[in-house]
């Protein structure tokens, strides 16, 4: 009998820690594992486990949908639900990017957001796949975590090549 | 003064502030509770406008929405599902899938007016909504298709009003 409560008070237990936990990592913040190189140098991430960067993400900008540029935002891939992206947004709704490699200007549509990896040689982004809904958003990244050595703030930058839109 | 000072400290503080932390644990367990089955399990929508008539009505219509679905990639042509609105993601719509990745899609251009129609093909990870009333929806007829991951929920079960309790019909 003792051996049964002792099961059942853990069963409670770990119910009730992990809907709590799932419900601060949905709304308030959450822990992301890197993995690609498109934020270098940034972020650095490896294939396997415990090598790349872990960050902390928040939530809280997802009840109005407010962001600046140069934020680091996570999104899930246009292309595939299931993959998170993480890159830097250029472009927010309304405003006209230049494309770097061309000197071609085009307007991000309403409710879109246009988005590049730091990593501009290697990265998957915008440029290939286009403006991506901003309901596609996850988060946006405030800290590093891991490693020890790069601990700290994730600060709002703008790549140096470019001009900003007025 | 002494009195009021020793009737302050006879008040079982210490009790109470263990009474107030376990209610108020107690509270936000039940709200992250709610908070994990709505949004990971199953949800209430009020769905409002007139883009889904005749299948969902303008207002006052109570549905059970289906997260699990999405999330496992059983949503299929001729569900309804809810998605964010790729052109404001603060609101969210209802809509009918028409086509998935890879299918083609017939639609007409400008409903009311002409017959002209179009055909696309879906690309690869979108999908294709629209409203059943061609007439007054604003979808992808307008936006284009949709990335898979705006859809929120699957529409599937209708709980209000009384007279029309059920499943939502699934057409092709």
């Amino acid at each position: 009998m003792g051996t049964r409560n002792q099961l059942w008070s853990i069963a409670k237990m770990s119910v009730t820690g992990g809907v709590i936990g799932i419900t601060i990592s949905d709304r308030y913040v959450t822990v992301v594992a890197i993995k690609g190189h498109s934020m270098h140098p940034t972020m650095t991430g490896t294939d396997s486990a415990l090598r790349g960067d872990i960050v902390l993400a928040e939530k809280g900008c997802l009840d109005r949908y407010k962001f600046s540029r140069g934020d680091v935002i996570l999104f899930k891939c246009p292309s595939n639900h299931k993959e998170v992206f993480v890159k830097r947004l250029i472009g927010l709704p309304g405003e006209w990017i230049q494309l770097p490699a061309s000197s071609e200007i085009i307007k991000v549509p309403q409710g879109h957001c246009w988005v590049e990896g730091d990593n501009a040689a290697r990265s998957w982004d915008s440029r290939s796949f286009g403006p991506i809904p901003l309901g596609l958003i996850n988060g946006r990244v405030t800290h590093i975590i891991w490693p020890p050595s790069k601990m700290g703030r994730v600060e709002r930058k703008w790549p140096e090549d470019r001009i900003p839109p007025f | 003064m002494s009195r009021f000072v020793r009737r302050f400290a006879g008040i079982p503080w210490r009790q109470i502030a263990g009474e107030a932390f376990s209610v108020g644990l107690l509270t936000a367990q039940g709200l992250c509770a709610v908070h994990v089955v709505s949004e990971h399990v199953l949800g209430v929508a009020f769905p409002r406008g007139p883009s889904m008539l005749p299948a969902l009505n303008m207002a006052g219509d109570v549905l059970l929405t289906d997260k699990v679905s999405p999330r496992r990639g059983w949503v299929g042509p001729g569900d309804v599902v809810l998605l964010l609105s790729p052109e404001d993601p603060r609101k969210i719509v209802a809509k009918r899938v028409l086509g998935m990745e890879g299918d083609e899609v017939t639609y007409p251009v400008d409903a009311g007016n002409s017959d002209a129609t179009k055909t696309v093909v879906v690309p690869q990870g979108h999908i294709w909504v629209q409203g059943d009333n061609i007439y007054s929806s604003n979808d992808s007829r307008q936006f284009g298709p949709v990335p898979y991951g705006l859809v929120k929920g699957k529409m599937s079960y209708r709980i209000w009003p009384p007279s029309r309790i059920g499943a939502i019909d699934s057409k092709e």
